[in-house]
This record gives structure tokens, C-alpha cells and sequence, in this order.
């Protein structure tokens, strides 16, 4: 069998889609997840505390060498403040020349000069440019001629000083290693503050994708278990930490609503064999009476009396056949059926009601490109079907009509039974589903007010939505069920016709 | 007739005592599992009615060893436990039938006399039911009465091969419904009436003699006086 081009790149995108979709949704949930939002936080306050901290340090090394140079610097014009006042000015020159000359290299720069402006002596070619600040301290870049063809050129801070008759000195000393260990200390610091905050992230977003996916495991779990299997536990990983201590309170919880639920279930049993027997002894009395000598009045009464117990029975027993359904607990008897026949059965039994007041029902089945399967428990599926019909039938004028659809898709089964009636407005529409609710108007018909309720019971053990609808005239009941994935039976035909019953 | 009826409530035990009376059956009663065991598996009855909630011993286990023995006395499982799977638990421990209380005895009695004949042994296959002159035939699948062909819908010939196949016998809707229909549930209408009343009109309409006879309080009947 050959496979196309296009087929394959279905097939892959099929198979890549729900993965891709999935990694999508769990970088979300774990971008929305608190804790990741608290990681997020805390790496925030890590980062700000690094940062403070490696300022702190920054400002007790590269800050107290920039303090010390200041400190020597001023020392140093004291020093030389002191010479010219005892020695005068050929003493402080004396002093300054030896200096410079101890030191070729150049690291300490001095220059004096005359009120003209004139340099007297000093290793440093001219004053500088810059205006010095209130402190007298100036930063610049030094240009020294240290012999012949020696230029050097560097960082430099230094100091102004005035001396009597106007004299003006600066002292200064090559900054370049020192601006070179400031650079080198704050280089570092960045290179720490980013690493830490990258780690922090890392971290945040590990612990975080690790917790949602422990969360992921009890949603899940909880899911399937609103889904009627009540008897999943979530799984502990063994540790005991707060994660496993969660799934074991949430396990003992289960286990006591399993064990209410099933008290509850032992209850009506109870009551349904207990009350149920005391009305078998009452009506079969009545059956007795029956048959005994009575005159034609008495047999009419007891007659009477008898169809009084059998309508309060099956009051009875639909009310605890609805509360056992909306226990969830009856799948056993799912299977798997096509839903077609059901209908034409459904509107076969009731087509003789029907033409006594002469409207018709009418059963459709669309398939679309697939054998229309469903899994389902037949009985209940049918008494819900029939449920329907019978309301549309008591609810339909003469001569009206009823339609029974059936509305297969790749992915679900839409059942549904529409009439011509006078249908239900919107605001009671969610009223009639409710047990022993009845319209009004309709209160002189026959039937208990437990029919839609039942139906309704039997949507959400099947898991289907339950939808009324404005038909237009009428009344549409629409139930909407999911469609199981085996579905590999031999082909029927697309489309069938329409067939009046 | 013989039946052995194990029933722990004791007024309904001696209800189904009379009324089995009356109809000129023998009746031994137990109300509890285990004596309604000993009486079952030491007697030789012709139908048995066990309630499944029983002090003792369960119903369910007493049909399980009764069948485990080989014993092969139609059961009718009595039980207020009204739901499909504990219908196909009954009938799947080995129960014959299975009704649900409330019940009225007609109905335990129809579906009885059901049981009874369907245990009878050695019957060649039938192909035609008569009743009077009313004639079923399962072969060509026609039907006549007094010689004149009757035109019936599947579903009709159905509902009619059921009734002659059980002439004679009340057939309750509910057995009706479970036999023709194939489902089990509670019509909150009484559709089967309809069709019963369209089934008689097709076969007793233009006849002096009606055969299809309605019985107050109970069901159906098809018969011949």
C-alpha cells in the first residue's frame, strides 16, 4: 500500500502536535505556578543582597587604596609646605629634585611653579588643564619627558597646593595600577552578581517544573476521580516531604468519601429493600381484596387504590434509580452499540402512541465517514431516549412532529429528539431538570416530574452534555456524548437516509 | 406443583404461601439461607423463588451450589435491588429470572408459569402456534385466523408469537417489554397497551370470538373461551 507525501506529514504532525502543545502548557503552568513565582522573587532578593554585599567590599579595597594615595599625597604636601617655610624656596627645590631623582620611574610627579606661571622644578611637563575641585585635588593625564626621547604618559591624581608669595605646587602620584585592581575587583563582582542571579534562576525554575509536576500528578489523579473512579489513589514518592504528606491527607480523605459513599450506597439499598418490601405487602393486600368477594363499588375502589400504590412506586423507584445513577457507580454494564438502531427502536415503540393523536416521528442518522460507535449501557441510554419522546409526545400538539437525530463525528455522538410544541422558555429550561419539577401548565398530564432529571442522570454517567434548545417552534433536547476511541468495526454506510418510522 | 420459596420477611413469605395455595401448588417455606439450602438440595421441586438478601446465607450463594451440584430447578431471584448489574449478577450466579420488589403476584406468577414451560423437556422445534383458530407460522411467517390471511408488522409478529407461545398464561407488560422489546426499563407511558391495542385489532376486530383478553391489574392474556 503506498503512502503519500501528504499522509506521512499528517501522520507527523499529528504525532508531533499534542507533544508540542504539551511542552507549551507546561512552561505556562510553570511561568503561572506560585512557587515558581516565589522562585522568581527570591532569586530577586539573592541578587539584591549580592549586590549590596559585593558594593560593601568594593568600597573597602579599590576605596580605601584610592584613600591611602590621597592620604600619602597629602602627607607629602605637608611635608614640603614644611621645607619651604623653614629652608625657604631653594630648600624645597633642593628637597623636590631629590625626590624626582630617586624616583625614575616617574611614579610620584611634582611640579612647582612661579606667581608667572613659570615651572621652578618638577618632572611634569606642564599644569595640567584641568581646573582642580574645592579640595584642590585634580585627576589628569600626566605627560612626563624622562630623559631623552622618554615620554611617558598616565593616570594621574594629584594635589594643589598654594605656597607663600604665590608660589603653586602639585603633587601627584601614577594611579594606572590602581585604576587597573579597581577595574579588575569590579569585573569580578559583575562576573559574581551574574552568576549568581543565573543560578538562582536555574534553580527557581527546576524547583518549579519539579513541583508542577508533582501537581500535575494529584490534577490528574483528582480528575479521574470526579470521573466517577473513585477508587485512584495519588501516588506518594516516598520521601515524606510535604508533597507526599499532601497525597497522603488527600488519599485518607478519598478513602473517607469512598467509605460515605459507600455507607450512603448500603443506606438506600436499606431503604429501598426496607420500604420497598412494606409497599409489596400493601399493594399485594390490595391484590388480595381484589380478589375476594366485593360488590362492584368496593372492586372499583380497590382498583383505584391499587393504581395509586403502583404510580407512588414508580415515583419511588425512578427517585432511587436516579440517585444510583448520579452515583456514578454503574459502568458495568457500558457497552459498545450503535446508537441508530436504539433510536428506531425508541420511536417503533412509541410510533402506535404517537398516531393516537396523530403525529408522527421521524429518525435520521448522519455518520460521517466512520461506523458510528458508542460506548454506552443500552438500557439507560434507551429509557433516557424514550423519556424524551415521551414528553414530546404528551408536550406536542396534534398532528405535530417528532424527529429523532442521530449526528456521529469523529469525536462524539449527537442524540437528539426535537418537537413542535410549545417548547420551554429559556428561565425555566434549567428549572425542569430538577427532580419533581413540572411546568405548570402541564400538571394535568400524567408522570411524576422525574423524567428529565433521569435523563439527566444518565448524560453525566455517560459523561455527556445535556442541552434544551430553542427549536423553533418547539423544543430540541440534545445530548452531546464522547465518542470512544476503538472504533474499528466493519464500515457502514455514510449518510443514511432519512427514514420515517 | 411443588415450590420451595425461601423469603425472611415472614408476612410476605405467608402471602406467597396462600396465594401459591390457592392456585393448588404444595409450598415449603425457609426464611433463612442456609435451611432453604438444606430443603432445596434434599427435595425435588418443580420451581424454586429465592430472595437474594437473606440472613445466613446469601441467595446468590445458595443457587451457585445448588448449580455447582448440578441441579437444575428453574430459580426466580426476588430482590428490592432493582439495577442491571444486579439483574446480570443474578442471572449470572445461575437465576432463571429475576424480579424486583415491589411485585405484584401476578406478575411472580405469570413469569413462574414462563419458567415452568420453558423448562419442559423433550420438545420437537415448533414451527406453527394455534390458538383456536387463530394460526401463527413461523416457517413462512404468516398468520391466519379462520382461514383469512392477517398482514402483521415485524414487530406485531412478534409480540403475537410471544402471547400464543404463552396462550393460556397472563403476560405481564413488563415480560412484554423484556421478551419482544429486549429492554430493560420503566416506560413512564404505558406504550405497550397501544400496541396491544393495535395487535387486536388486526386479529380479533372482525371475529365474534375475542382472544386477546385484557386482565385488570396484571397484563395479558391470549385464549380461547
Amino acid at each position: 500500500m503506498a503512502i503519500t507525501a501528504e499522509q506521512l506529514r499528517q501522520g507527523t504532525k499529528r504525532k508531533l502536535g499534542p507533544s508540542l502543545s504539551r511542552l507549551r502548557l507546561s512552561s505556562r503552568f510553570i511561568l503561572t505556578s506560585s512557587t515558581f513565582r516565589l522562585a522568581l522573587l527570591y532569586m530577586l532578593l539573592v541578587g539584591v543582597s549580592v549586590a549590596i554585599l559585593l558594593g560593601f567590599i568594593y568600597w573597602s579595597t579599590a576605596g580605601y587604596m584610592a584613600r591611602q594615595t590621597d592620604a600619602t599625597i597629602g602627607a607629602e604636601i605637608q611635608g614640603l609646605a614644611e621645607q619651604y617655610r623653614r629652608r625657604g624656596l631653594a630648600g624645597l627645590s633642593t628637597v623636590i629634585a631629590e625626590r624626582i631623582a630617586r624616583d625614575p620611574q616617574g611614579a610620584s610627579i611634582y611640579l612647582l611653579t612661579a606667581p608667572s606661571g613659570n615651572p621652578i622644578i618638577g618632572n611634569l611637563d606642564s599644569w595640567p588643564q584641568v581646573a582642580p575641585d574645592a579640595g584642590g585635588w585634580v585627576r589628569f593625564r600626566a605627560r612626563q619627558s624622562l630623559g631623552e626621547d622618554v615620554t611617558i604618559e598616565h593616570e594621574t591624581r594629584a594635589k594643589v597646593f598654594r605656597l607663600r608669595g604665590d608660589l603653586r605646587l602639585l603633587v601627584g602620584r601614577d594611579v594606572r595600577e590602581l585604576t587597573a585592581i579597581r577595574q579588575l575587583i569590579l569585573d569580578a563582582m559583575t562576573w559574581g552578581l551574574a552568576i549568581t542571579v543565573g543560578l538562582a534562576l536555574l534553580g527557581g525554575w527546576l524547583m518549579g517544573a519539579g513541583i508542577v509536576r508533582r501537581l500535575d500528578v494529584v490534577n490528574q489523579v483528582s480528575r479521574e476521580i470526579m470521573q466517577g473512579n473513585l477508587s485512584r489513589r495519588v501516588p506518594s514518592a516516598g520521601t515524606g516531604d510535604d508533597f507526599d504528606q499532601l497525597a497522603d491527607n488527600l488519599n485518607r480523605m478519598l478513602e473517607r468519601i469512598e467509605a460515605l459513599m459507600l455507607s450512603i450506597r448500603q443506606v438506600s439499598d436499606n431503604i429501598a429493600h426496607d420500604l420497598r418490601t412494606s409497599l409489596t405487602r400493601l399493594r399485594n393486600r390490595l391484590e388480595l381484596l381484589h380478589g375476594a368477594d366485593l360488590s362492584d363499588e368496593a372492586r372499583a375502589e380497590v382498583e383505584v387504590a391499587i393504581a395509586d400504590a403502583d404510580e407512588l412506586l414508580s415515583a419511588f423507584n425512578a427517585l432511587l434509580r436516579i440517585a444510583r445513577i448520579e452515583a456514578g457507580s454503574r459502568r458495568a454494564a457500558f457497552a459498545d452499540l450503535d446508537p441508530l438502531p436504539l433510536l428506531q427502536d425508541v420511536a417503533e415503540l412509541y410510533e402506535p402512541l404517537a398516531a393516537e393523536s396523530l403525529q408522527t416521528i421521524q429518525v435520521e442518522g448522519v455518520a460521517e465517514n466512520s461506523p458510528c460507535r458508542l460506548h454506552a449501557d443500552r438500557d439507560l441510554l434507551f429509557q433516557a431516549i424514550a423519556n424524551l419522546v415521551d414528553n414530546a409526545i404528551k408536550h406536542s400538539p396534534s398532528g405535530g412532529q417528532i424527529r429523532l437525530r442521530a449526528v456521529c463525528s469523529e469525536t462524539s455522538v449527537e442524540l437528539s429528539v426535537t418537537d413542535d410544541g410549545p417548547g420551554i422558555p429559556p428561565e425555566l429550561r434549567d428549572k425542569v431538570l430538577q427532580r419533581f419539577f413540572r411546568i405548570d401548565e402541564s400538571r394535568a398530564a400524567p408522570g411524576h416530574g422525574l423524567g428529565l432529571s433521569l435523563v439527566q442522570a444518565v448524560a453525566q454517567l455517560h459523561g455527556a452534555a445535556l442541552s434544551l434548545e430553542d427549536a423553533a417552534p418547539g423544543l430540541r433536547v440534545r445530548l452531546r456524548l464522547p465518542k470512544q476511541a476503538k472504533t474499528q468495526t466493519t464500515p457502514s454506510a455514510a449518510g443514511r437516509p432519512s427514514s420515517p418510522v | 406443583m411443588r415450590v420451595l420459596v425461601i423469603e425472611d420477611d415472614p408476612q410476605l413469605s405467608g402471602y406467597l404461601a396462600k396465594a401459591f395455595g390457592e392456585m393448588g401448588a404444595s409450598v415449603d417455606l425457609a426464611d433463612n439461607g442456609r435451611d432453604g439450602l438444606f430443603l432445596a438440595a434434599g427435595n425435588a421441586y418443580d420451581v424454586m423463588v429465592i430472595d437474594r438478601m437473606l440472613p445466613e446465607l446469601e441467595g446468590l450463594a445458595i443457587i451457585r451450589t445448588l448449580r455447582a451440584s448440578g441441579n437444575p430447578t428453574p430459580v426466580l431471584i426476588l430482590s428490592a435491588l432493582g439495577e442491571v448489574d444486579h439483574r446480570v449478577e443474578g442471572l449470572r450466579a445461575g437465576g432463571d429470572d429475576y424480579l424486583v420488589k415491589p411485585f405484584a403476584f401476578s406478575e411472580l406468577h405469570a413469569r413462574i408459569e414462563a419458567l415452568m414451560r420453558r423448562s419442559a423437556p423433550g420438545d420437537a422445534p415448533v414451527t406453527s402456534l394455534s390458538v383456536a383458530d387463530l394460526e401463527l407460522d413461523l416457517l413462512k411467517r404468516q398468520v391466519h385466523r379462520g382461514g383469512q390471511p392477517i398482514a402483521l408488522q415485524p414487530r406485531e409478529f412478534k409480540l403475537l408469537e410471544y402471547l400464543m407461545r404463552h396462550a393460556g398464561q397472563v403476560v405481564t407488560r413488563t415480560m412484554l417489554l423484556e421478551n419482544v422489546w429486549d429492554y430493560h426499563f420503566d416506560p413512564q407511558t404505558n406504550v405497550i397497551d397501544v400496541h396491544i391495542s393495535r395487535l387486536r385489532a388486526k386479529i380479533d376486530k372482525d371475529f365474534d370470538q375475542p382472544l386477546l383478553q385484557t386482565v385488570r391489574g396484571a397484563g395479558y392474556m391470549l385464549r380461547a373461551d
